[in-house]
């Protein structure tokens, strides 16, 4: 049986009855509908991958949490995106995140800016009941234009993938395992030496402030990610 | 190949053997080739030919019960000497036709007797290098019947009533894998063999691979052929170079036979397997990982669904097995589903091979009827704990697995009983405790595991399991609180919920299970700073906390 | 005296921006005075802390061996503490050191820079614990609020609520690194 193109299924999100496409993800079918769902490795206009887990939604009649960016829509079903159980785990994720490395608010050049602050603010974060891991990370500013500080780099790998799916370079990835893990330029070259092309698509994506703009200030450090649909947009259009 | 042929060569190697009137198999697996199996079997060749006695020595996969080796069995008389050194050799040829050696023999028949073999039937029997022995005790029988007398659904059903269970952990129903991937369209599909054996204290597949390749790639053949596979990989830890020497003899050999390649057994069916090592990591283990891996990629898992089945190795329906579920295809095809069905307890069939481990007197690779009791294998089969101490708990399935208390012990082995009392059956790694073994020093060490293996990609397994075992390193060395025990629990439950792969969500078991069974001993730790099996060194009395009338400085 | 709260600031290892911060709250200041009495802080001249506090602000991460003793003290005298400032809270700047350890920084501050008698200081100087913590891992805190500093808006706030008993949704007020 094939279905059609468009096949429209409907369900509920929040106790509210929504429409959607075939093959579209509760992430998408719950933003055109204002119903805010928390992400962090999730970007429009970049690939999938699920790792940050604050996405996590819970569905009516399943003991599973699901990724909202990469969980399907299907007919039906009933979707709670702010469930105390869900509020619990983001909140730890957060706390995780935060003890990890060294995220020093105050005297980080994306103060002000930084998603993983708001989103603490968000979720009601005040402190962190969690040891902080104080690792000692380095700081790798060899790069005439970019830095990259360790210490606030949350390996959402957005940086991995807007190089590799957009720009097509494949300079940044990921070394390392587990909690040593650890985002590199080429195969651990400086990123001054690197094969980098400066586009700094890497360092509009980052969420926080482990990729920034060296000719930038103190605190002055918006990011511009909405050029990534846009330039996906009329690469298509072409 | 056909039938008659296969028969004609099982015939030949009778035919050879019967020039023997003795035959010497000599384990030839890494436990017994460490204590010096080499050499002894080089001896036992050199005292068999001076003795113009006609001998066969052969050498073989693991026999099982390692902590006896070197082990050699003697045939036709099933005569086992275990602990045997190069020095014994001339007594042993010298034996043949007489008495057996008294005191080499060992009397293993309790520990053998529970036991039932199915995965290890040829275990000890064949040399693993040698198709034609593999060919004599009914090898790719099965995949000849499948090929020339089913049809790939009747393969499907046949699994399917045999009520397997995936043999990796995870008990997934096989036939209702195979059903899948055999429904899912396309062109291309992949059948692969999980060979990523990581557990620690875990053998169960090297053991299988080394010792009886052929099992394996017969029970691919008959997968590939029952889900429309035309390409098999292999995947195996580099770890295990004799295993995978053993694979890539055998290819070669079943190439050679004409039972991989194209048109195999003069049908239209084309098959062939590669070999893919991976380097070690023990998320590669998790079938997207796996996969990943084998395409080239980071071996990191992603979300499911899509499940491999439907999407896997470059995108293309892929059937996933682990090595001793393979292992169990082609007995299931030779002698029927209701045969597999009616072994085992209510909701686990067939037999399970498990690698007993830590403080039992016969550790080594056993197979045992699923629904046996936990005494049964631990008491009977195992041989009991050793040196007057008292047996704690049973750790199964490693990392992700739990313990289970000594008290226990009545518990039948099956998917659902394991899971129930908190840990699970996992791939087969079984690690008996005694009295000296610390439970919070134990779940640390497991955690510890988790945290090194993590491959980084999630948060809560990467930094999550990071701060449980900063956590449980804390209660170990006595500064722990009642309120770090507390955070423990939380970000257990969270780590558990949240991660995106088996290796995280199940991350948590073995603090879990030891909070459940064995509260006490951290209570004792963070309460008493005393670790009550003396394992943990806590730097003496701890100082108490600073009295809050104490003067500001 | 009256019924008023009685209040302490304590400053521990911090800029003292967030006392500042607190300072700005100017006029607002006089207010608050009618509802609460300063019993302790470093702009009054109290040396030692009280027995009965109310509540306590505490600015600045525990850094060393002073730091400890003090914030269990002050835990043992307060009815209520607050974590006052990203430094109390997360350990902020101060404990940047961490990483690289509390020697580095010795060495850094009185021996490579020193210029005459380079020596680590043994009396007055309060040793350094091996790594700053923010004050929740030594003491129960009851309320965290965070900010480098909070501004005087979210000190007002919260007070005034904390005081009356007014509910108090402190991240809508302010968040790390404010």
């Amino acid at each position: 049986m094939t279905e059609a193109p468009f096949e429209v299924k409907t369900l509920e999100i929040d106790g509210r009855e929504v429409s959607a496409r075939r093959g579209q993800t509760i992430l998408e079918v719950a933003r055109e509908h204002d119903i805010n769902i928390p992400t962090l490795c999730q970007m429009e206009g970049l690939s999938n991958v699920g790792a940050c887990r604050l996405c996590l939604v819970e569905i009516k009649g399943s003991n599973k949490l699901l990724p909202a960016c990469v969980a399907t829509v299907s007919e039906g079903m009933v979707v709670s995106t702010n469930t105390e159980r869900l509020q619990k785990h983001r909140h730890n994720i957060l706390e995780l995140l935060f003890a990890e490395r060294n995220h020093v608010c105050s005297v980080c050049v994306s103060n002000g800016h930084c998603e993983l602050q708001s989103m603490a603010q968000d979720q009601g974060l005040t402190h962190v009941r969690m040891p902080y891991r104080n690792p000692n990370l380095p700081v790798d500013a060899s790069h005439e234009r970019f830095t990259v500080d360790h210490n606030r780099c949350i390996l959402c790998t957005r940086c991995v993938r807007v190089c590799g799916e957009i720009e097509g370079a494949h300079v940044w990835d990921i070394m390392g395992r587990g909690i040593d893990s650890i985002v590199i330029t080429d195969l651990h070259e400086d990123w001054g030496e690197s094969s980098c092309t400066r586009c700094g698509k890497c360092v509009q994506v980052c969420p926080t402030g482990a990729l920034f703009d060296k000719s930038k200030i103190g605190s002055d450090h918006p990011k511009y990610p909405d050029f990534l649909p846009y330039l996906n947009l009329m690469r298509e259009a072409r | 190949m056909t039938i008659e042929e296969l028969e004609q060569i099982a015939k030949g190697v009778q035919l050879e053997n019967a020039k023997y009137e003795y035959e010497v198999n000599v384990c030839m697996d890494l436990a017994c080739a460490s204590q010096g199996a080499g050499l002894l079997r080089d001896a036992l060749v050199k005292r068999a030919d001076a003795s113009g006695k006609k001998v066969l020595i052969r050498k073989t996969g693991c026999m099982g019960p390692c902590s006896s080796g070197p082990l050699v069995r003697v045939d036709p008389d099933d005569t086992l000497y275990a602990k045997v050194k190069d020095s014994n050799a001339e007594a042993i040829i010298k034996s043949l036709g007489e008495k057996p050696v008294a005191e080499l023999q060992c009397d293993l028949n309790e520990h053998f007797d529970k036991q039932v073999r199915v995965v290890l039937e040829n275990a000890g029997h064949i040399d693993p290098e040698k198709i034609d022995d593999y060919i004599s005790r009914d090898g790719y029988k099965a995949l000849l019947t499948a090929l020339t007398e089913m049809t790939p659904n009747g393969v499907v059903h046949r699994i399917t009533e045999s009520g397997l269970r995936g043999r990796g952990g995870g008990g997934y129903p096989t036939g209702l894998k195979w059903g899948t991937v055999a429904k899912a369209s396309g062109d291309l599909k992949y059948v692969v063999c999980n060979g990523d054996e990581g557990d620690p204290g875990a053998f169960m597949d090297r053991s299988v691979m080394e010792g009886d390749p052929h099992r394996v790639i017969e029970g691919m053949a008959i997968a590939a052929y029952a889900v429309g596979a035309t390409k098999g990989f292999i995947y195996v830890r580099a770890e295990y170079p004799v295993a995978v020497s053993r694979l890539t003899t055998a290819l070669r050999e079943a190439r050679r036979r004409g039972l991989l390649g194209s048109g195999i057994c003069n049908t239209t069916f084309n098959f062939d397997i590669e070999i893919r090592l991976g380097a070690g990591a023990f998320v590669c283990g998790e079938e997207t990982a796996l996969l990943a891996s084998i395409e080239g990629r980071r071996g990191t898992p992603k979300p499911r669904p899509p499940y491999p089945a439907v999407s896997g190795l470059w995108g293309k329906p892929t059937l996933i097995n682990n090595v001793e579920t393979y292992a169990n295809i082609a007995p299931i095809v030779r002698s029927g589903g209701k045969w597999f069905f009616n072994m085992g307890s209510e909701r686990s069939k067939g037999t399970k091979v498990f690698a007993l481990t830590g403080r039992i007197k016969n550790t080594g690779l056993i197979e045992v009827p699923l629904g046996i009791k936990l005494w049964e294998i631990i008491d009977v089969i195992g041989g009991g704990v050793p040196g007057g101490h008292k047996l704690k708990a049973i750790q199964t399935g490693g990392p992700s697995g739990g313990c289970i208390p000594a008290d226990m012990m009545n518990l039948g082995v099956s998917y659902d009983a394991l899971m129930a009392a908190g840990s699970i059956m996992g791939s087969g790694g079984m690690i008996v405790m005694d009295d000296t073994s610390c439970m919070v020093n134990v779940a640390r060490f497991f955690v510890e595991f988790c945290m090194t293996e993590s491959c980084g990609k999630c948060i809560p397994c990467r930094a999550g399991t990071a701060q449980m075992y900063t956590l449980l390193t804390r209660i170990c060395e006595g500064t722990g609180t009642m309120d770090d025990l507390e955070l423990l629990i939380e970000l257990c439950g969270t780590v558990k919920d949240t991660s995106l792969c088996g290796l995280g969500q199940t991350a948590p078991n073995p603090v879990l299970s030891t909070l459940k069974y064995f509260k006490n001993e951290y209570l004792e730790h963070i309460v008493h700073k005393r670790c009550p099996a003396g394992v943990c060194n806590i730097a003496g009395a701890t100082a108490a906390e600073p009295a809050p009338a104490e003067v500001l400085a | 005296m009256s019924s008023k709260l009685k209040l302490a600031t304590v400053w521990l290892d911090g800029c003292s921006g967030c006392h500042m911060s607190f300072l700005d709250m100017d006029e607002r200041l006089l207010e608050l005075a009618e509802l609460v009495d300063v019993v302790y802080s470093p702009v009054v001249d109290a040396k030692e802390f009280p027995d009965n506090v109310d509540i306590a602000l505490v600015e600045g991460a525990v850094a060393s061996v002073d730091d400890e003793k003090k914030i269990r003290k002050i835990r043992a005298h307060s009815k209520m503490l607050i974590a006052m400032g990203d430094c109390a809270i997360t350990g902020n700047v101060p404990s940047m050191r961490n990483p690289i350890g509390a020697e580095a920084i010795l060495n850094r501050a009185y021996i490579e820079n020193a210029t005459i008698q380079p020596q680590i200081p043994c009396v007055v100087v309060p040793e350094l614990l091996k790594v700053v913590k923010p004050i929740h891992e030594f003491v129960k805190v009851d309320v965290f609020l965070p900010g480098c500093p909070p501004s005087a808006d979210t000190f007002h706030a919260a007070l005034t609520a904390l005081i009356t008993g007014e509910p108090l949704d402190i991240p809508s007020l302010t968040r790390f690194g404010a």
